[in-house]
This record gives C-alpha cells, sequence and structure tokens, in this order.
C-alpha cells in the first residue's frame, strides 16, 4: 500500500535521460505547454499588426523569458541581420552619422532591467470586466534585464545642435513607428539595447537593436531601430496622434501621455489560476510597477476593498521594473474580492476604475491602471468581476 | 569629443531614410497632386481596406466622416473628426502605407491621395490641388483638440492621500458586472479561459494511484490513427504545414478552410485549379475578371508567378500585397492552398 510513484521504481530512477546537446538552445519542457503567449483574435484585423499577451498568470519572480513576452508589431516581426543592420543619427546634429552594428558595440556598455507595458494594456476593460483571465486584462507588459548602451553616448558622438530639443525614433520595418521623445528623457535613461536576460534580443522583441525607454508607454519603445533624428519640435506622427492619444470625456484628448502610472495586479488566484486545493494555506502573489519609480509598497484586500493588509515586497524593487509581492493567508474557503493596490516612490496610490472613469471617462483607451478585481467563489473558481 | 565611431552619413543616405514630415511642412518634398488622381490611386491601392470612399472596410480604420463624435460613448476618429496635423496623413501614407507594400506611393501620388482623403473629409473642393507649396495652409479641424499630459496636475494630487486601511466599505461588495456574461475570452478546448493552468490535484498523496499511472502513460494508438496520404498528387504535408504559417501574412484579407467566407480578399478555399477572379460573391477588380477570362488558372506556376509580384502578374488588380520575395514560401503557400483544393 502506498503511492506507486513512491513504492515503484520508475523509468527516470532507472533508465537514461537525455544526452546533452539533446536541445543546444532549449525549450521549456513539454509539461509547460499551456504557458505561452496568446491573443485575441477579434482585437485586430491582422496579425501582422496586432498584439499577444504575457502568461503573467503562469510565471513567478520578476524576468519575462523572452519566448513568452508580449508581442506588438505594427507590421510584422522582420528578420534583420547584424551583418545588414545599419543606425543613422541626422537632423539638428554637428555630424550626421552611420554606425554598423559592431560600431555599437564599442560603445561603453551599460544593464538595466525595466518593464515594457503597452499603453494600452488594460484598455479592453474601461468600459467593464470583458476578459478572463489576468493574462488577456493585464499581460501586455514584459519586464527584462537589458545591456546595451546609452542614448546619450550616442547622441554625444554626433553632437546635438543647441535648437535640438525632441529626439525621434524610427524603426526598420514598414511601419517605422516613429515616436518623438523629448530630449531630457533621452539623456537620463534611455538604452540602445543588444541583449534581453542575457541573450540576443529575440526577432519578435527586436533583433538586433531596440530601444528601451524606462517607465514610458511600450509604443515607444522602437524595435529594429534604424534612425535616430533631432529636431526642434515634436514630429506628431501617426503614433503619436492619431494613436496612443487619451481621449477624455469632454472630445478633447490628452497628448504626450509618456509615463505609466503605478499598477499592480493578483496573478495568482485569478481566472486562469483557480484555487483546486481548498482551504488552508493560500499563496497569493501579483506583480507591481510605477513609471515613476520604484514600488514601495502593495496592500492586498480580500473583501473588496473593506480592510487591507501590507502584502511582502518579494527581492528587490528596482525602479521602473516589476516587483513580485506575495501574502500567504488561511483561506476559510468563503467568497472572496481580491484586489491589489500599489503605491510607489512618489506617494501615488493605484487608483479604482471609478475614481480613474470620474475623470477620463470609457474612451480613454490607454492607461488604464486601476484596481483588479478578482471574485473568487468558494469552489476555487476565479472571475473577473467589477464591484460597487 | 567623442569616440570616433561611426562614419559621415552621405546627403543621398539622408534623403533615402529620413522621409519625416513634421506640422510646419519640414522635410516636404518638391511636388503636388489633384483629388481626382488621389481618388484613381486610393481606389487602387487603399480601398481594399479602407473602403471606396475612405470610410474603412470591417475594423480597418475608416478615415473620413466622425466629426462631432468625439464626446460621443462611441467616438469615431478619422483624419477629419480627430488628426490634429495634415503633415501626418502625408508622412503616414509616403512612409508606411499600403498595408503590407509600405514606400511604393510616390511623391506625387501621396499628395494626391491626400488630397482625396481631404475631399472626402469634405474639407476641400473636388477640384482641390495639394502641392508643397499651399500644404501647411490647409488645417485639419480638430488641430485643438489635444492638450499636453496634465495628469501631474490633475490626478496626481488626487491619488496621493493616505490609503484607508480598515473599514474602508460602508456595505459589502456586490457584483455588478462579470466577464464571463460577455463570453469574449479565449477557451481551451475544454471550456475554461485559454491558458488556464492545469489541475494538479492528481499529484498529492491522496490521489488514485491508477489515474497517476495512466495520466503518465504514452497516449495509446487509437483506430482513429491519421490515413496514409490517398491522393498521389496531393502536396507534400510538410509544406503544407510551412504554408499554413506563411498564409498568416494573407490572413488579414483572405480566408481559407471549410466555412471561410469572402473578407477584405476572396475566400481561398477551392482556389487551386479555379480561373482567376471566380470566387463567387467577391467583387474582383476588372483587371482580375479580365485575366480569368483570358484563360488564367491558378495552378503552381500561375500561383508562383502571381505570388512572387501581384502587380507585375495582375497589372492594377486590388491585392494590396507586395508579394513574396522567397521562393520556398511561395511553394509551401501554394502546396497550402492546394490542400484546400482537393
Amino acid at each position: 500500500e502506498g503511492d506507486p510513484l513512491i513504492t515503484k521504481v520508475q523509468d527516470w530512477a532507472s533508465g537514461f535521460g537525455d544526452p546533452v546537446d539533446a536541445a543546444p538552445y532549449g525549450m521549456p519542457i513539454r509539461f509547460e505547454s499551456h504557458v505561452v503567449r496568446r491573443n485575441v483574435e477579434w482585437l485586430t484585423e491582422s496579425p501582422v499588426s496586432s498584439i499577444n499577451f504575457t502568461p503573467i498568470h503562469a510565471l513567478e519572480g520578476t524576468i519575462t523569458p523572452q519566448g513568452v513576452a508580449f508581442e506588438r508589431h505594427h507590421s510584422g516581426a522582420i528578420e534583420l541581420s547584424k551583418d545588414d543592420y545599419r543606425l543613422m543619427i541626422n537632423g539638428l546634429v554637428e555630424k550626421p552619422l552611420v554606425f554598423t552594428f559592431e560600431d555599437l558595440t564599442r560603445f561603453p556598455r551599460h544593464v538595466l532591467t525595466a518593464f515594457c507595458e503597452c499603453a494600452a494594456n488594460g484598455g479592453m476593460e474601461w468600459g467593464g470586466a470583458q476578459l478572463e483571465g489576468v493574462q488577456f486584462t493585464q499581460g501586455m507588459i514584459h519586464n527584462m534585464e537589458y545591456t546595451g548602451i546609452l542614448l546619450k553616448d550616442l547622441l554625444a558622438e554626433a553632437g546635438v545642435k543647441p535648437e535640438g530639443k525632441w529626439v525621434y525614433v524610427e524603426g526598420a520595418d514598414a511601419s517605422s513607428n516613429g515616436r518623438s521623445i523629448p530630449l531630457e528623457k533621452a539623456m537620463e535613461d534611455v538604452m540602445v539595447a543588444f541583449y534581453a536576460n542575457g541573450e540576443a534580443l529575440r526577432k519578435e522583441h527586436g533583433y538586433p537593436v531596440r530601444l528601451v525607454v524606462p517607465g514610458w508607454e511600450g509604443n515607444m519603445w522602437v524595435k529594429w531601430l534604424r534612425r535616430i533624428a533631432i529636431y526642434d519640435q515634436a514630429v506628431e506622427g501617426r503614433e503619436e496622434t492619431s494613436k496612443y492619444t487619451d481621449m477624455m470625456p469632454d472630445g478633447r484628448a490628452r497628448k504626450w501621455t509618456w509615463v505609466m502610472d503605478a499598477k499592480s495586479v493578483i496573478t495568482s488566484p485569478s481566472p486562469q489560476v483557480p484555487i483546486r486545493h481548498g482551504k488552508g494555506p493560500l499563496v497569493i502573489t501579483g506583480l507591481a510597477w510605477s513609471g515613476n519609480g520604484k514600488v514601495t509598497r502593495v496592500d492586498v484586500s480580500t473583501d473588496g476593498g473593506n480592510t487591507w493588509t501590507e502584502a511582502r515586497i518579494s527581492g528587490d524593487a528596482k525602479p521602473k521594473a516589476l516587483t513580485r509581492f506575495h501574502l500567504d493567508i488561511d483561506w476559510d474557503g468563503s467568497e472572496m474580492f481580491l484586489q491589489s493596490r500599489c503605491i510607489d516612490e512618489t506617494g501615488y496610490v493605484q487608483p479604482t476604475k471609478d475614481a480613474l472613469r470620474e475623470i477620463r471617462g470609457t474612451n480613454n483607451v490607454y492607461h488604464n491602471n486601476s484596481i483588479q478585481t478578482w471574485w473568487v467563489q468558494p469552489n476555487g473558481e476565479v472571475e473577473n468581476v467589477e464591484i460597487a | 569629443q567623442g569616440l570616433g565611431l561611426g562614419r559621415p552619413a552621405t546627403l543621398e543616405e539622408i534623403a533615402a531614410w529620413d522621409v519625416t514630415v513634421l506640422p510646419d511642412g519640414t522635410g516636404l518634398r518638391p511636388g503636388s497632386g489633384d483629388v481626382a488622381r488621389g481618388e484613381e490611386v486610393f481606389l487602387e491601392a487603399c480601398a481594399a481596406c479602407h473602403g471606396e470612399f475612405a470610410e474603412g472596410l470591417d475594423s480597418w480604420p475608416s478615415l473620413s466622416g466622425g466629426q462631432g463624435t468625439l464626446s460621443d460613448p462611441r467616438p469615431v476618429k478619422t483624419i477629419g473628426s480627430y488628426w490634429p496635423y495634415l503633415s501626418t496623413v502625408w508622412d503616414y501614407i509616403h512612409r508606411s502605407m499600403p498595408f503590407g507594400a509600405a514606400q511604393t506611393i510616390s511623391v506625387d501620388d501621396t499628395y494626391a491621395i491626400t488630397a482625396f482623403l481631404l475631399y472626402s473629409n469634405g474639407l476641400v473642393e473636388d477640384d482641390f490641388v495639394l502641392s508643397h507649396e499651399n500644404f501647411t495652409e490647409v488645417r485639419l479641424p480638430n488641430e485643438d483638440g489635444f492638450y499636453v499630459d496634465d495628469r501631474a496636475s490633475t490626478e496626481y494630487p488626487l491619488f496621493s492621500a493616505e490609503p484607508c486601511m480598515e473599514n474602508c466599505r460602508s456595505e459589502a461588495p456586490k457584483v455588478t458586472k462579470r466577464a464571463v456574461d460577455l463570453n469574449v475570452t479565449p477557451r481551451d478546448p475544454d471550456g475554461r479561459p485559454a491558458g488556464s493552468m492545469p489541475d494538479l490535484l492528481r499529484a498529492s498523496a491522496a490521489a488514485p494511484a491508477e489515474e497517476t499511472a495512466t495520466a503518465t502513460a504514452e497516449p495509446a494508438a487509437t483506430s482513429e490513427a491519421p490515413a496514409p496520404a490517398a491522393a498521389p498528387a496531393g502536396p507534400d504535408p510538410a509544406l503544407v504545414e510551412a504554408g499554413a504559417k506563411v498564409f498568416r501574412k494573407c490572413a488579414a484579407c483572405h480566408k481559407v478552410g471549410e466555412d471561410a467566407k469572402n473578407g477584405t480578399g476572396p475566400a481561398l478555399t477551392g482556389i487551386f485549379g479555379k480561373a482567376a477572379g471566380t470566387v463567387e460573391g467577391f467583387r474582383y477588380s476588372q483587371p482580375m475578371v479580365d485575366a480569368g477570362a483570358g484563360g488564367l488558372v491558378w495552378t503552381a506556376e500561375t500561383l508562383d508567378a502571381f505570388l512572387a509580384d501581384p502587380k507585375a502578374a495582375v497589372p492594377k488588380n486590388k491585392m494590396a500585397f507586395g508579394g513574396l520575395k522567397k521562393e520556398d514560401e511561395r511553394a509551401a503557400l501554394t502546396a497550402y492552398l492546394q490542400s484546400f483544393s482537393q
């Protein structure tokens, strides 16, 4: 009598496993095949100008593996080799320059960790609870450790003229996805990156070179970076006028809403991660982040915001990077309304959906950083809901 | 000063890559185009997605109309109703359109399409000619509809109060909206939200032993094992599989398979061996209808030629796709289409 997995000698405890080199660049074991990026087909008309979602419900810690980090392309992920790569700097500079990939590797190198969040993350939830699963409601985000060179070092090489105030960046793909960045931000912490999580950028993340704009909306993180131009004004390209501007209730729109405000969400339990073990010890975990600096505190409520408990921040809270929190509770098996709210180093407290709607209405599309509610039922099933 | 890295950019290189046009007209190239020419080019290069009157087909963006809707529950954001600057229109058409064949619109035709879009938004008359000389005289109606991000003053103070920790609600929470009611989430075959975590209960010590043993065994062979390929003339299955991936590039406009319907492009079920321009219910361009009437039948050879360069194979047809340069991709796609024609 006993568990045969213990009482019987299993194949793997007797014979061989795979030899080395079975997978020279390994893939996850097949039992994890559910942990993949997923898209929502009705969201967009074409899969080459579309987005998919990071399976944040199934990940732990803070670093997002490149292979499951959400993709957003405006004209498909292009294949651009290091040999064919060129980067131009022109406009209001002393010396318009062209760099090869190798040239870039000779500038002083830096490492930083940053979250990249699509401005539209959570955008489908403005009008009401819509998608069942944190992957779909908050999964337009990833967090990687980048290695690259500082944009300010590249700009210094070309010499920005005094009248230069804006840095315009564009990609080599057919969309080119140009965005204007004020010079102060470019000089502060923007990186021209070629490694992520220790390996070369994946094709879908901009191989061989992408821009990293810590704390600012993902659309500005231009992939396959091909040209940097200095101007005395914003370019007002399609991606910063027609798109990525925030419609307000009076019919006017905010523009240049670059910063991603403080936000958090419980990743487990969540609709894709129901509680199956019944009452007793339960780990509640989630992610928190702020484009304005470090996360200093995350509170969790199990009763829809009536009482709040401070969660543990696990590991280092790095500025403008995903931060992991945990709260260990003894679940009594009754209904819960789970919420999390984060506070960043500026003192900003993540608002409720109603508080944001009060100001912005429901046509805002972008920058929904409101508190998410998960309804946990006694059977452990979890739903995305709104509550009053 | 500097590390001496990189080399000077030549004027030709800058001219080739720096196609940016700014609101004040910086970057505009000399040229002109009128509404009539614009309509002609638009019908050929843009209407497949944006509609003949720039109204937008399916979920592709509508480029005209929408004035006065910006504070409605469903605002319609078009060039006429929303876009602040005409430079954005010109810049985007010239650099990124048509979708799938970017940078193929000439400077004069870009002026012409821009003029047509102004016309279709009721902003100019039908005899209007747009050029680099009068470009900045044209203002879009919603130029003043934007203001710079003011969250720091309008939101941050409101959201920076010390948060409540206890007795924060006056009554128990009531559910007002449930995502399940909308039923728009992708699902796994078992009906759960896509990507749901597998049930690990059977791993617990209490789990019945038998179930554990069967669950880890290899799936048993069944009588429904795939039958060997029956049709000797059928396409290579590996090619078909590769073709399924290539087809993603087409899937924006074309559907294929049992219940495929016409979309922006014709449904492609049964296209292999069929005369060009004859899929029922699809409104083809005249050149495509003529090609079919003239004897063009879709075979491995003709599909290959068409896919390599659609505009050269059937001039003035309305497919906006630029073509597949790689021979192996064309072969795979052809095999994939053939697999739906047996």
